[in-house]
C-alpha cells in the first residue's frame, strides 16, 4: 500500500554442472536448478509445500561434501559447486530408486496412474530392468476416504505430500504417517473420510497411483485423453483447469497453474462438478408443453413458441409483463444479448442476483468488479475482516488464500451468523444472529469513527446514536486501523442478507475510513461479467444508467405475466423459492433456457430450450477481481443443445429486434467489449431506510457448497460428500431448551404460510436467535426467504 | 491447525486429574504454540492411567487435551514402541535383541524367556501378569549387554538365573 522499503534479496554465486548462477541466499539447490531448467528427479519436494527430504530421490553431488546431498534440503552457499550428473549423483539416485521400488507393487498395467506416473517415468531413467529383490513385498490395506479419492496404499512411497498438503494448505490435518520404518503407512486417524473442500489436490500431488480420482477410475488411459484448457465458474475465482476429454466426453478435470487465480490447486467443486454433465435430466431437445404434456419439437418450433410467449406478454402488458431471471454463472455474451433482447422489448426487468433480496443501494454501486484489490492481495494482507462469510465454502480457493495470510501472520476477524469451522484462527469474532448483524457492524463503524474522528455518512450517523460500542467492536476497529494491508471481505451470507445494502454500505464506509479494500464475494461465477454487460435493472452495458426495472425479488413479488429463466432452477437458485414457485404458477407463460430440467422446472415452464453448459460452449468471463478470460469450447454440444448466445441470436431475430445478426462469437465479443469500454459507471449516494429486523428467530439460509448451481447439484460424487448432507434445522442449545425441543426429533419449521418438517440438530456454533436451514436443498425449496423470519415449533 | 476435529470434542474428560497435571508439567516446558512437543509425555501419562496401554479413546483424549489434530497423536502412538495400543499384562518386559545384546546371547535369552512364560513376543501370559513387548530395539545400555527393561527399570549383564530371579520376583 504505502511506500514500503524495497526488499533487498541477498544472493550467492553457485555453479551447477559447470553453469554459473546467482541465486537467493538460503534458497535450496533444487530451487536454483528448477529455475535454470536443470532437471533433478524428485518425489517428495513440491514448491508449495514444506520440505520433508524423505524420498531422497534428489540426491546430488556437492563438491567437498562427504556424501550425496538432497537438493531439496541443501541450502546454497557461496562458491558451492553442484554436480547433478556425476557418477556419484547418478549412483545415489539409482540406489534410491532401487529402494523405492522394493515395496512398490509394479502393477502399472492395472494402475490408473499408469502413463502419467512420476515413479514410472523416473524408473525408466533410474530403475534397473531386473529387480534384485526376491523377498515378499509388503501389502497395505486400502482406506475408504469418501466418494472422491481412491486409495491404493500398497503403491505409496511415503513422500508425505498428501499429509503436508492437508496440514499446510487445506489446514484439516486429516492424514498422517502412522507406524514406523518399513511399516509406516498413510492413514487417517480413525478410518474417517477426508472432508476438506480441497481434498482432490492430493490426487495431483501423489507422485504414484496411491491416491487417484475415484469417479474417473478405470475409465480412460492418460494417452487417450485430449487436454482442453478451460475454467471453472462455480465461483468468481475462475480456476484454471484442463478438461481431459475423450471422444467428445469430459472424462476428468485437473488444475492448470495460474498464480493470480487458483495457483496450482483446484477445489473439489471445480474438479468433480463435470460428472453432472450427463445427468438424466439433461435437456437435449427443445420441448414445448402442450395440454400439460411435454412434447419434443424442432428448434424452429421451439424458438417460435418461446418468442410467441414473450411477445404475447409484452403486447398485452407492456414491458412490465416480462421478467428475465438469469443465472449468475453464464457467459458475458449471454448477459449482453439477453439485456439487449429484454430492453429491445421495452422490458427493463432483468437481473442475475437471484439469491439476494436487498437491492436498495443499487444506485450507489461504484463499479462492476466485486473486488477492490486483487485476489492475490489476500495472501499478503495483515488484517482481514470477514463480514457474513463462510469463505471456505463460498470460494474454497479464496479460503485457502485467507489461510495463507493467517499462516503468514495476518490477523483474521469475523462477524458471522454461524461460528463456522475455519482452517484459520480468528483473533476476534462476533457471532450473532442475522437480525443483529447490522447493529454489530455499525458498532464497529462507530468505534472506527470515534478513533479516527471521521464523520460517517448521514444514513449511518442517524443509526449510530444508541448503538453501544463493546470491547470486541473496539478490538476489531483497532485491528483494522493498526495495520497496513487490510481488507474487508463481504461474503455471500452478507450479500443474501435481508439488509444486505446496510451491510454493504457500512462495510464500505469502514473500509474507506480505515483505508482498507472492500472485497465482495457474490454468489455465482460471472457476476462481474453480468454487471459489465448490463444484466441488472437500471444499469445498461458498462454500468450506464437506464430505465429502472424490477430487481430479481420484485420480479417475483410483482408476479409478471411471463418469465424468461436463463440457466436456473427457481426452486434452488432463488432467495425465496416459495414465492418464486407461486409467481411461476400464476404466470401465463414461462420460457426456460436450461441445460437441465428437474421436476420443478418441468412443472412450471411452458417452453424449455436446451442450453449448452460451459464445457460445451465458449464465452468471456470475469473473475471477482475483474480479470477477463475467454473460455473455449472443450467438447462439442450434446444432442440438440446450443450455445447461449446462438439461442439468443435466434430469439432476437424471431422477435424482429435489431442487433442480433452476429455471424460468429468474435464479432459479438468485439461489439460487446467496445460498448462496455465506451460506457461509464455512474454512482450516487443513496438514502437507506433504517434497518429494521424483527422477530426473535431468524433464518440463516446459506447455500451449501455443492448446491451452488445446477451442475454441482447433479454431480453424484459431490452429493455423496458430507458437505451435501444438509436436511436439518439447527438451533442454539438455549433456543432449543426454551422451546422444549429435543435433538433428533422432527420439528415444524415455518415461514409465512409455508412449513416443512425437519430433524432438529442442536448447534453450538449458532448464536441465540439464529435458525439454520440451508438453502438450495430439496426440502428447503418449499420455504421462503433464505434470510428472514422463521419459526420452529414442536409437533 | 485451527480446524476442529469434532469427533474428539470433549474426550479430554477421560484424563484424570493426575494425568492432566503430568501433561501440564510437560506442556509448560515448551513454547505455548508448540503443544505438539508434549505429545510423547502426554501419551505416556495417559498410558500410565490406563493400565499400561492407550486405547483409541485415550489417544483422542490426549489430542483433545493438547488441542492438536488427532492424527498427530496417532502418529506418535504408533511410532514409539514404548506406547502400546493393545491391552498389556501387569508387567512389561522388553528384551533387547539389537546388535550388542544379540552378540552377547540375547537370542537364546529371549527363547528361554518365551519357553519359561509359555508366550511369544508380543503376547501376554494367561494370568495377565507379563507381556513380552515385541521387537525391542537398542535401549542404550550396550555396555551391560545383554539387557532388558522391566516396567521401566534396566537390568544388565543378564543370564538365565538373573532373568529367573527378576521375573519370578514380579507380583
Amino acid at each position: 500500500m504505502s511506500t514500503q522499503p524495497q526488499k533487498v534479496v541477498e544472493t550467492v554465486n553457485i555453479e551447477v554442472d559447470g553453469q554459473a548462477m546467482e541465486v537467493p541466499k538460503n534458497s535450496m539447490i533444487i530451487e536454483a536448478t528448477d529455475k535454470a531448467g536443470i532437471s533433478i528427479p524428485r518425489f517428495c519436494y513440491h514448491s508449495k509445500l514444506s520440505i520433508a527430504a524423505n524420498c531422497r530421490m534428489c540426491l546430488v553431488d556437492v563438491e567437498k561434501a562427504p556424501k550425496p546431498m538432497p537438493a531439496c534440503a541443501t541450502p546454497v552457499m557461496d562458491g558451492m559447486k553442484v554436480y547433478t550428473q556425476s557418477r556419484r549423483a547418478i549412483d545415489a539416485q539409482h540406489g534410491v530408486m532401487e529402494f523405492l521400488l522394493i515395496n512398490h507393487p509394479l502393477d502399472c498395467p492395472i494402475c490408473d496412474q499408469g502413463g502419467e506416473c512420476e515413479l514410472q517415468d523416473l524408473a525408466m531413467g533410474y530403475g534397473r530392468s531386473v529387480s534384485r529383490f526376491s523377498e515378499r513385498k509388503r501389502v497395505v490395506k486400502d482406506l475408504d476416504i469418501g466418494s472422491l479419492i481412491q486409495t491404493d496404499l500398497t503403491r505409496c512411497i511415503q513422500c508425505t505430500r498428501c499429509v503436508r498438503f492437508l496440514d499446510e494448505i487445506a489446514g484439516t490435518n486429516e492424514l498422517g504417517m502412522l507406524g514406523r520404518g518399513d511399516r509406516s503407512e498413510i492413514s487417517t486417524s480413525l478410518a474417517q473420510g477426508i472432508d476438506s473442500e480441497l481434498s482432490g489436490n492430493v490426487i495431483d500431488l501423489c507422485p504414484v497411483g496411491a491416491l487417484t480420482n475415484k469417479p474417473f477410475r478405470f475409465s480412460a488411459r492418460a494417452w487417450e485423453l485430449m487436454a482442453k484448457p478451460s475454467r471453472a465458474v462455480h465461483d468468481g475465482v475462475g480456476s484454471n483447469l484442463w478438461y481431459h476429454t475423450r471422444r467428445g466426453q469430459v472424462m476428468r478435470a485437473v488444475p492448470r497453474d495460474c498464480e493470480s487465480a487458483n495457483e496450482t490447486w483446484l477445489s473439489d467443486r471445480d474438479r468433480y462438478s463435470h460428472f453432472g454433465l450427463n445427468a438424466e435430466d439433461r435437456v437435449l431437445e427443445p420441448m414445448v408443453k402442450v395440454a400439460g404434456q411435454w412434447q419434443k419439437v424442432s428448434w424452429d418450433e421451439g424458438i417460435r413458441a418461446a418468442s410467441d410467449a414473450l411477445r404475447t406478454a409484452i403486447t398485452a402488458h407492456g414491458g412490465a409483463g416480462l421478467g428475465v431471471l438469469m443465472s449468475a454463472s453464464v457467459s458475458t455474451e449471454e448477459y449482453f444479448l439477453a439485456q439487449r433482447l429484454a430492453r429491445g422489448l421495452d422490458c427493463p426487468n432483468i437481473d442475475h442476483r437471484l439469491r439476494e433480496q436487498d437491492f436498495s443501494d443499487d444506485d450507489a454501486r461504484t463499479g462492476a468488479v466485486a473486488f477492490a484489490s486483487s485476489m492475490t492481495a489476500i495472501d499478503t494482507a495483515d488484517t482481514i475482516l470477514l463480514v457474513g462469510s463462510n469463505i471456505r465454502h463460498e470460494a474454497p480457493i479464496l479460503g485457502q488464500r485467507v489461510r495463507k495470510a493467517w499462516r503468514n501472520g495476518a490477523q483474521v476477524a469475523a462477524l458471522n451468523p454461524v461460528d463456522w469451522n475455519f482452517h484459520f484462527s480468528l483473533s476476534t469474532k462476533i457471532i450473532t444472529a442475522p437480525q443483529h448483524m447490522v447493529t454489530e457492524l455499525a458498532a464497529v463503524a462507530k468505534a472506527v469513527s470515534t478513533i479516527t474522528s471521521k464523520e460517517p455518512p448521514a444514513f449511518l450517523k442517524s443509526a449510530l446514536g444508541e448503538i453501544q460500542v463493546g470491547e470486541t467492536h473496539q478490538a476489531m476497529a483497532e485491528m483494522l486501523l493498526g495495520s497496513d494491508n487490510k481488507m474487508l471481505i463481504l461474503g455471500q451470507t452478507a450479500m443474501a442478507h435481508e439488509q444486505a445494502s446496510w451491510l454493504r454500505q457500512v462495510s464500505a464506509w469502514i473500509a474507506e475510513a480505515c483505508g482498507a479494500d472492500l472485497n465482495m464475494v457474490p454468489d455465482g461465477g460471472n457476476t462481474t461479467g453480468a454487471a459489465m454487460a448490463g444484466a441488472l435493472p437500471g444499469r445498461g452495458v458498462g454500468g450506464s444508467e437506464t430505465d429502472h426495472g424490477l430487481d430479481a425479488r420484485e420480479m417475483i413479488a410483482s408476479a409478471a405475466k411471463a418469465y424468461l429463466l436463463w440457466g436456473i432452477e427457481p426452486e434452488f437458485d432463488m432467495a425465496n423459492p416459495a414465492m418464486a414457485a407461486k409467481a411461476l404458477v400464476a404466470a401465463d407463460s414461462v420460457v426456460a433456457v436450461s441445460a437441465f430440467a428437474g421436476e420443478g422446472l418441468k412443472a412450471n415452464a411452458d417452453v424449455i430450450l436446451p442450453l449448452a453448459p460451459l464445457a460445451e460452449s465458449e464465452g468471456l468471463f470475469y473473475t471477482f477481481d475483474g480479470q477477463s478470460f475467454a473460455v473455449e469450447q472443450a467438447v462439442s454440444t450434446s444432442g440438440q443443445a446450443r450455445q447461449g448466445w446462438k439461442i439468443l441470436r435466434r430469439l432476437g431475430a424471431e422477435l424482429e429486434l435489431d442487433g442480433f445478426s452476429h455471424v460468429d462469437s468474435a464479432t459479438l465479443r468485439d461489439e460487446m467489449l467496445a460498448q462496455i469500454s465506451a460506457a461509464s459507471y455512474t454512482s450516487k449516494d443513496v438514502e437507506l431506510t433504517p434497518a429494521n429486523s424483527k422477530g426473535d428467530l431468524y433464518r440463516v439460509g446459506d447455500v451449501p457448497m455443492y448446491a451452488a448451481d445446477a451442475l454441482c447439484r447433479r454431480s453424484e460424487y459431490l452429493q455423496q460428500s458430507v458437505h451435501a448432507e444438509n436436511a436439518f434445522v439447527g438451533l442454539n442449545p438455549d433456543d432449543a431448551g426454551s422451546k422444549g425441543l429435543v435433538e433428533g426429533r422432527e420439528v415444524k419449521v415455518s415461514q409465512g404460510a409455508e412449513h416443512i418438517m425437519l430433524p432438529l440438530q442442536i448447534c453450538d456454533e449458532l448464536p441465540v436467535g439464529a435458525v439454520w436451514v440451508k438453502s438450495a436443498t430439496t426440502v428447503s425449496s418449499k420455504l421462503g426467504d433464505s434470510f428472514g423470519r422463521i419459526s420452529v415449533e414442536a409437533t | 491447525m485451527s480446524h476442529k476435529a469434532d469427533f474428539i470434542a470433549g474426550k479430554k474428560d477421560l484424563l484424570n486429574e493426575g494425568t492432566q497435571a503430568k501433561i501440564d508439567h510437560w506442556v509448560a516446558k515448551f513454547p505455548p504454540e508448540k503443544k505438539r512437543s508434549a505429545l510423547i509425555q502426554a501419551l505416556l501419562a495417559a498410558q500410565d492411567q490406563n493400565g499400561g496401554w492407550v486405547s483409541k479413546d485415550m489417544i483422542e483424549a490426549v489430542a483433545d487435551y493438547l488441542e492438536v489434530p488427532p492424527v498427530w497423536a496417532y502418529e506418535i502412538a504408533s511410532f514409539y514402541s514404548m506406547i502400546d495400543q493393545k491391552p498389556v499384562g501387569k508387567h512389561k518386559v522388553n528384551i533387547c535383541t539389537n546388535i550388542s545384546c544379540w552378540l552377547n546371547g540375547a537370542e537364546d535369552l529371549l527363547s528361554y524367556v518365551e519357553k519359561k512364560l509359555g508366550i511369544k513376543l508380543g503376547e501376554t501370559t494367561t494370568d495377565n501378569r507379563i507381556t513380552l513387548i515385541v521387537e525391542e530395539e537398542c535401549l542404550a545400555a550396550c555396555c551391560g549387554a545383554p539387557m532388558m527393561v522391566v516396567d521401566g527399570h534396566y537390568h544388565e549383564n543378564l543370564d538365565t538365573d538373573k532373568v529367573d530371579n527378576i521375573l519370578d520376583g514380579l507380583d
